[in-house]
């Protein structure tokens, strides 16, 4: 299996902090923003609808089939949200989702919890209703309208989502923005397919079952427009920000040395504190035995200690 | 995708166990963000790092071996990150012939990748103590006591609940469709026809799976609403922080700020 | 004294024009246990979730799809009175995983005074007495997926005791147990000392628990007697899709 490049759940360690940081800030307000539109505009019902929605997701994403090369396609579900329950309870909802798949599961980091959700749960939302709400608008409502919508929508919700992924990896410096790029771009277009196929499937099978699931005729929701332009804005910045990326690593390695120099200002700081702080230490080397040998102390030392009150107990 | 759907919760007599949940969970966040801030190539750091996590690790009770397995799941990552070897730095280290190009590999970007691959590392063992230490109720209790809206936490709580009934439930439609796709004795092609109709199939199962959700929520709602819920969420108050709790946080936290510290003045 | 569920003349369509009660009368007392009875559709969970006030009967003006009143322990079921009665009838769906909804059993059994708007310390009472009361006391911090069927109907129960309420109405209670479960369970409904109205298609239980027997199908209460009367009557029980135990 590669898992690598298909993969979406950025764990810790992969981003730098600035990054980290932007982020988290960015998700928390659109968050904050979803969490009251929920509260306000839907009616009660809404909260175990979206619970075990979430849930449904995730059960949902076991749900896979091979596809070419090794990679199986699977869900990410938020196209699927999105057409169902309208983009900000589909925040909501994948933000649950990826929030307890890194806190329960480790899958994805807690620090970087803020990017795997703006990637997954805000991106691949604001890009999914965009493209679903045009088709919809398009086709006035139609069939073809719902499964076409439906199928770029999930498309262009991975691959969108993939590409921020690669970029902000490439801002972190932890991985070269034509490399990263190219890999997950080129990768997640055929697992968008996956992605694309399995919506339209769930999509035929409900709109056969229960159309009024699927909300055509519905109002949007207030804020729609605002979402609308987000996703537009959002896949058209990271369809013209990618391949120029890829094309000038330059500019983005630039941009990751900043980053690295913020790290560095903000540490240098520290080095204006005189050596003598500890003295004796300032040997690299030294310091790495010393290190060395308390880290060793440390662990034998807890390691004695539980297994002598064990045997104390089992005495 | 991994689904490790059984509940990581491993219940032991441990002091990392007993550990009120709140501060377990500030103290986890608080170790990854010094993980995170820790330099490149502060390498007597990232072991004394190494020696904490794992003092608590055997600590928890929970084995060390449980505790890697479950670690390994950041490994496929790191991928990503092995270009940086080739791209970053100038003292070359290695290089050998790749067709008609040459890789070579630099100190500087093997540095950067240890580090991150080990933040990576030290930072996915913490989680993995902080999930298999503390039952889910009362990682929410936690979550509320760090301000995280009632809401969202209220959603975590209800997806908590229901991912086991509902992944029972896809388990049980993949096993009907298990059930139905022979596959003859001399297969060539792959079994199940072709991509597009597995996909149609999954995708068939995955709304069948959402129809179940939709219909299981209504029921929800209305056992909710026999018991009095009327749309606001609410919730039991949160007991008092015991002072153990809070000696336990001082000084994990103040411990994380001198390894920090020491990162710092020398790697800086 | 007033009867603790009195419903008259209630009539109800779903929205989809489905035609689900037709002048629905019953009358039961307090402290009562009654069964009732009839084929799947017959309008059973309908009439249930009249009397807690989940659908409500035409009194207010916004539902005009039926009519007829449903009182519960004095109380006309509106829009006004819902607290008051869903604190006074505690409803308990069929499907356990559906009733509790919380990560814990202590959650759920908290749910109900919660939304009362109890103090703390109340809470905890209510919660502790009514594991006590399905002698659960041990499952508190339990989790419930953990639990087995009959584990986590006993707990569904709690979940409305702890509201403290003068009837309990339950649908199908013994749905999905095991023999030794629901013997437990049928223990666990005789020594609860309410009023109860409990749909079921378990005629042996009905038979063992419950003196006075209804009968429903196609929205009418087509039977109303003693039990013992009514389960003799081969030619009724057939007529409506039962069977004599």
């Amino acid at each position: 299996m590669i898992y690598a490049p298909a993969q979406m759940h950025i764990p810790d360690g992969f981003l730098s902090i600035l990054v980290s940081a932007i982020l988290w800030a960015v998700t928390a307000v659109v968050l904050g923003i979803a969490l009251k539109r929920v509260g306000q505009d839907l009616g009660e019902r809404q909260v175990p609808l979206m619970g075990v929605l979430a849930a449904a997701i995730f059960a949902g994403q076991m749900l896979n089939f091979p596809v070419a090369g090794g990679t199986s396609g699977h869900l990410m579900g938020a196209a699927l949200a999105t057409i169902l329950l309208g983009p900000w309870a589909a925040i909501v909802v994948m933000t649950t989702v990826v929030g307890v798949q890194a806190l329960v599961f480790q899958d994805g980091g807690l620090l970087v919890l803020g990017a795997n959700i703006f990637n997954m749960g805000i991106i691949g939302v604001l890009v999914s209703h965009f493209v679903y709400r045009s088709f919809l608008r398009l086709s006035g409502g139609k069939r073809w309208g719902i499964f076409a919508g439906g199928f770029l929508a999930a498309w262009l919700s991975i691959v969108v989502a993939a590409l921020a992924v690669a970029l902000q990896l490439a801002v972190s410096g932890r991985s070269p923005a034509n490399l990263a790029i190219a890999a997950m771009g080129g990768i997640h277009t055929l697992i968008g397919i996956g992605e694309g196929l399995i919506t339209v499937g769930a999509l035929a099978f409900l709109y056969a079952a229960r159309r009024d699931l699927l909300q055509i005729d519905a109002p949007a929701p207030k804020g729609s427009r605002m979402v609308w332009v987000g996703g537009l804005t959002i896949a058209a910045l990271l369809a013209f920000l990618s391949p120029l990326a890829s094309s000038h690593p330059d500019g983005l390695e630039w941009v990751a040395e900043q980053n690295g120099f913020i790290d560095t200002a903000q540490s240098s700081l520290y080095t204006l504190i005189p050596d003598y702080v500890f003295p004796g230490i300032s040997n690299e080397a030294l310091a790495t035995i010393v290190a060395g040998i308390v880290g060793l102390l440390l662990v034998f030392g807890v390691a004695l200690g539980v297994a002598h009150t064990r045997r104390k107990k089992t005495a | 995708m991994h689904i490790h759907f059984l509940d990581p919760f491993r219940p032991r007599l441990s002091p990392v166990h007993a550990l009120d949940p709140r501060v377990k969970l500030v103290l986890a966040l608080a170790y990854i963000l010094t993980v995170a801030l820790t330099p490149v190539g502060a390498w007597p750091v990232y072991f004394l790092l190494l020696a904490v996590i794992l003092s608590v690790g055997i600590l928890s009770a929970l084995g060390l071996g449980f505790i890697q397995r479950r670690a390994l799941l950041a490994l496929p990552f790191m991928l990503a990150a092995v270009p940086i070897i080739f791209t970053n730095g100038e003292t070359a280290l290695f290089s050998f012939p790749l067709g008609t190009w040459t890789l070579t590999g630099y100190a500087e970007g093997l540095a950067r990748f240890a580090s991150v691959a080990l933040k990576s590392w030290l930072s996915v063992q913490a989680a993995v103590v902080l999930a298999s230490s503390t039952s889910f109720p009362d990682l929410l209790q936690a979550m509320r006591a760090i301000r995280i809206p009632r809401l969202l936490v209220a959603m975590f709580g209800l997806m908590w609940r229901y991912l086991f009934v509902l992944v029972d439930e896809a388990l049980r439609l993949m096993r009907a469709r298990a059930a139905r796709s022979g596959q003859g004795a001399e297969a060539v092609h792959r079994s199940g026809g072709s991509m597009a109709w597995q996909a149609r199939v999954a995708g068939g199962m995955a709304g069948n799976l959402f129809l179940r959700a939709f219909e299981r929520s209504d029921r929800i709602y209305m056992a909710m609403v026999a018991r009095g819920y009327d749309g606001e969420i609410r919730s039991l108050p949160l007991s008092a922080i015991g002072s153990g709790s809070w000696l336990t946080l001082a000084g994990g936290l103040i411990l994380l700020i001198l390894l920090l510290l020491f990162g710092f003045l020398l790697w800086g | 004294m007033h009867h603790s569920i009195e419903v008259q003349n209630l009539s109800f369509a779903y929205p989809d024009g489905h035609v689900a009660l037709r002048e629905v009368s019953l009358m039961i007392a307090p402290c009562e246990k009654v069964a009732l009875v009839g084929p799947n559709g017959a309008g059973k969970s309908t009439l249930i979730l009249h009397l807690n006030g989940i659908l409500l009967a035409p009194t207010s003006k916004a539902h005009t799809t039926g009519q007829g009143q449903v009182t519960v322990c004095g109380m006309p079921v509106e829009e006004k009175t819902l607290g008051r009665v869903r604190a006074a009838v505690g409803l308990v769906f069929q499907n356990p995983d559906d009733q509790l909804f919380s990560p814990t059993v202590y959650d759920d059994v908290a749910f109900g005074p919660l939304y009362q708007g109890l103090p703390a310390g109340e809470v905890d009472a209510r919660v502790a007495s009514a594991l006590a009361a399905v002698r659960m006391e041990a499952y508190a911090r339990r989790v419930s997926h953990h639990l087995s069927t009959g584990e986590k109907k006993r707990i569904a129960i709690a979940t409305v005791l702890s509201m403290q309420p003068e009837v309990l109405v339950l649908d199908e209670p013994t749905a999905g147990l095991d023999p030794r479960a629901r013997r437990s369970f049928i223990n666990l409904l005789r020594d609860l000392p309410l009023t109860m109205l409990v749909s079921s298609h378990d005629l042996a239980m009905v038979r063992e628990l419950f003196p006075r027997m209804v009968i429903m199908d196609e929205g009418r209460v087509v039977a109303d007697g003693p039990t013992a009367v009514l389960l003799q009557d081969e030619k009724l029980l057939e007529a409506h899709g039962l069977e004599k135990p």
